[in-house]
């Protein structure tokens, strides 16, 4: 049995009860991508100097899916995982999310659809040293506007889906690589978004680690949470429904891995015999 | 030899690099040695002319005189056991002196032509009396725009000014000592109250034959007889007083050299102790902004830090590095500071004016050298220290990795900002991140606020003067120019303050500000919750500043200068809450600025 084997099948058990995701699977299975991008361009620098950091990307993403971006480091992955959540603005080319662009609306509505729409999960974690698991969690939910009773309930009650039961209270420094990871998704969920974007999510941390993330993004998949990853890790990249590779700021190769993964992950990414 | 150099260029080069901070680093010091200067050169400055001018005109060591009634007993100080030397018995007239169109009451002494053995006044324009010849002090005749060939009416009788002289044997106008029966009364006259008549009025000092003063009596008891003494004892002069007094069943009037000096540095006495404490204020303001632009600094340097351990630089190098950086600056400042506060003191000194050498004279001595260079490099020391050698002892694999202090953790804090809007939220929690900080924008704030406090109370006080208290109106403009000092000085710095901590919070709070804007928080919100985490500490200070801290500052004031706080008019409720809210609102506008370049930094660049 995996180490959080239970833990992610409670997990399995509670999404499965959320009749709201089910509800935005059906509204959304016409066909209409839940993010798009056409023709993105990121620039940097002039003349001689300028730099395509992302260069020409088309990508629809479907909800439920989960996506990874593969590719070597300074490849252009993190600028477009950017560009998608409208953390920065594209040089050029459109991004629409929910059938609404994004990337020419002001600043303040950016960070309105970052409350409750995307959300990120980044591979340093990001989590404030000051505040506890719980208070990582429920700060999302407090940003958008929601009451500190709520938001407190729906923190624990992700740490708890996220086997973190007991650790609500530590600091970030007094736990794991892998719990602190496991901090950040849940405050990535903590707002219900329509698409989760993770940036190299296992990139700080080691095997074991890294197995007990890889088999949380599985879970969420499952759970119908869309997602956008950005790896150059293989293994997790074989988590998800579609693969692309990524080369100087384009696209150039796509992959369909029907149905995801199945079978034992941990045997599949190499980790265990 | 070769590490000292390799020290300097490494602070010069990083100083170098970061010119803005530099810069902030050097006003804040120098604010502090700039007041300290003027407060050490104003004592000098008062001390010093009167000792040149008490040894130019072989300065009286006891001041006595009597009526006509007490000539004898006068006559035998001559003989009194310490005298070495006297000048006198000389007459002197209480009288009238019109000139330029003004009116001004005056004790005119009559002197022999000839060079006297105590006292001679100095002549500093024209010359000694002669008959129809009067001669001026020199701060009576400044105060009348009177000089040598201009024509004065004395007693009804037209008298041409031959000279302008100085004495060391009475303050310089308005302060000088009354050598006539007829009693003397300076510093201003409220206009309910009748004086007796014949009493002078704010005399002044002239000089005539002793021919001409015997002229003006219309008999022989309007007169009135000064004596000079010197003693073989100069320093106990106050126990030849006490003594020969008590001989003399203590009816003559007598001034001991001592007590002339102090009357004749009275006003600058007053200005020094203004400045000394606004000098230690600022002392304080210029500590805290040291110490928040040291912690900021010390932060952006981890990384270099890191670099040169790595390369082999010991921690004690790492330390030298650090601290040569401030106290370079320091000595820059240190020198600043000597140089404007000894080219602006002659402007605070205009009560010396009657004295030999008197205004524009004031210089540095190697104390005020020492001194100010010391509060300078203790100032730079005292903030640095700690930080320079915790960096200096830092991993250089952490440094390397540029890994930030972590913040402190307010769990109160954080849980009462979760029930607050948004900015408000991000605000408290900026706040609790960083206690140490915020109690340096407390205290910078507070000393500010008190410093104000008590420029209210002392405005106040001079705009009721000349009409009750005890200055005339060109010491109130001098004592208004100490003021406007303290003024500019003090809201420079706490305004660099509040630009220093703000910016230094901008800094610290990057990476939390770009995460909250990644979680959704709006540009706005951001800016806001900076701006925030400086005016409620800004509130709390503006608040301690009026109480207990301008109260408390003004008590100790008080008990310095000797002052009775009856005389002076507290402000009123609504001018504190108004200076409350003032700095509530100035330091918003401060903020404003580097709290907006803080929010609006771009998030992918920072995470």
């Amino acid at each position: 049995m995996l180490p959080f084997e239970a833990d992610l099948r409670r997990l399995k058990t509670r999404k499965q009860n959320r009749t709201y995701r089910k509800e935005w699977i059906v509204s959304n299975a016409a066909g209409t991508p839940v993010l798009s991008a056409r023709g993105l361009r990121k620039e940097h620098g002039k003349g001689e100097g300028l730099v395509r950091a992302v260069d020409g990307v088309d990508l629809d993403v479907s909800a439920g899916e989960t996506v990874a971006i593969m590719g070597p480091s300074g490849c252009g992955k993190s600028t477009l995982l950017h560009l998608l959540g409208g953390l920065d603005r594209p040089s050029a080319g459109e991004v629409s999310l929910n059938g609404r662009r994004i990337d020419n609306i002001s600043e303040k509505a950016l960070a309105r659809m970052r409350r409750t729409e995307v959300s990120y999960v980044f591979q340093s974690f990001h989590l404030m040293e000051e505040l506890t698991a719980v208070e990582n969690v429920e700060l999302a939910a407090l940003l958008a506007g929601r009451s500190p009773r709520v938001a407190r309930r729906r923190a624990e009650e992700l740490l708890d889906q996220l086997g973190l039961a007991g650790r609500e209270r530590f600091l970030p420094s007094a736990l794991s690589g892998g719990q602190r990871q496991r901090v950040a998704v849940a405050r990535a969920l903590s707002n219900e978004p329509l698409v989760v974007l993770a940036d190299e999510p296992t990139g700080n941390l080691d095997s074991a680690a890294t197995l007990d993330v890889l088999q949380l993004f599985k879970d969420l998949h499952e759970s119908g949470q869309t997602l956008v990853i950005v790896t150059h890790d293989a293994r997790i990249a074989a988590t998800a429904d579609r693969k692309f590779s990524m080369r100087d700021g384009a696209f150039v190769d796509e992959t369909w891995l029907t149905g995801g993964t199945t079978g034992q992950l941990g045997a599949l990414v190499g980790l265990e015999d | 030899m070769g590490r000292i150099l390799l020290v300097i260029r490494l602070a010069l080069r990083d100083l170098r690099r970061r010119r803005t901070e530099a810069a902030l680093l050097l006003i804040a010091i120098l604010a502090a040695t700039t007041t300290l200067t003027l407060g050490l050169v104003l004592r000098d400055a008062a001390g010093d002319p009167y000792q040149s001018t008490r040894a130019a005109t072989k300065g009286p060591d006891v001041v006595a005189n009597a009526n006509l009634a007490g000539l004898t007993e006068l006559g035998k100080l001559a003989t009194a056991s310490g005298v070495t030397e006297h000048s006198g018995p000389y007459p002197v007239i209480a009288g009238k002196l019109e000139a330029s169109g003004r009116t001004s009451d005056v004790q005119a002494m009559g002197r022999d032509a000839t060079v006297a053995a105590v006292d001679q006044p100095e002549v500093t324009q024209g010359s000694w009396v002669s008959d129809g010849g009067v001669v001026l002090e020199a701060a009576f005749a400044d105060s009348l725009d009177v000089g040598v060939g201009d024509s004065v009416a004395l007693g009804g009788r037209s008298f041409k000014v031959v000279g302008v002289a100085v004495t060391a044997a009475m303050p310089p106008y308005p302060g000088a000592s009354c050598i006539v029966s007829a009693g003397c009364i300076n510093g201003a006259i409220p206009d309910d109250r009748d004086l007796p008549a014949g009493l002078l009025h704010n005399p002044g000092l002239v000089w005539l034959t002793q021919a001409d003063v015997r002229s003006l009596a219309s008999d022989r008891s309007s007169l009135s007889y000064v004596m000079n003494l010197k003693l073989a004892e100069p320093d106990k002069a106050q126990a030849f007083v006490d003594r020969t007094g008590g001989d003399h069943g203590g009816a003559m009037p007598m001034q001991t050299w001592e007590s002339i000096l102090a009357d004749a540095t009275d006003l600058a006495r007053d200005s020094q102790i203004l400045l000394l404490i606004g000098a230690w204020l600022l002392g304080l303001l210029a500590v805290a902004s040291l110490s928040v632009l040291v912690g900021g600094r010390m932060a952006d340097q981890t990384k270099r830090i890191g670099l040169l351990k790595a390369v082999g630089g010991t921690p004690g190098l790492v330390a030298a590095v650090l601290l040569a950086e401030y106290l370079l600056v320091a000595v820059v400042a240190a020198a600043a500071g000597l140089m404007i506060g000894a080219l602006t003191a002659p402007l605070l000194t205009e009560s010396s004016a009657g004295l030999v050498g008197g205004a524009g004279t004031a210089s540095l001595t190697w104390s005020t050298i020492g001194l100010v260079t010391a509060v300078a490099l203790g100032v730079a020391v005292v903030a640095t220290t700690v930080p320079a050698v915790r960096a200096a002892q830092s991993s250089t694999v952490s440094a390397l990795a540029d890994a930030a202090r972590p913040p402190r953790r307010t769990g109160w804090l954080i849980t009462l900002s979760a029930r607050l809007p948004v900015p408000l939220l991000l605000a408290l929690r900026v706040t609790a991140r960083r206690p140490r900080r915020v109690v340096l924008g407390v205290v910078s704030i507070a000393v500010t606020v008190s410093g104000i406090y008590v420029l209210l109370v002392l405005n106040a006080f001079l705009t009721d003067q000349p009409g009750t208290g005890a200055y005339t109106e060109a010491q109130v403009a001098v004592l208004r120019h100490v003021l406007l000092v303290w003024t500019v000085i003090l809201l420079t710095l706490a305004a660099v303050n509040a630009i220093v901590i703000t910016w230094a919070t901008v800094l610290d709070n990057r990476h939390a500000s770009a995460l909250a804007r990644a979680l959704g928080a709006t540009p706005r919100e951001v800016t806001v919750a900076l701006a925030t985490a400086q005016v409620l500490p800004a509130l709390l200070g503006a608040v301690m500043g009026v109480f207990p801290g301008g109260f408390l500052l003004f008590a100790s004031i008080n008990t310095i200068t000797g002052g009775d706080s009856d005389k002076a008019t507290l402000p009123a409720p609504w001018q504190l809450i108004a200076l409350v809210l003032a700095t509530v609102l100035v330091v918003a506008a401060l903020t404003s600025v580097p709290a907006h370049l803080g929010g609006r930094r771009p998030v992918t660049a920072t995470l």
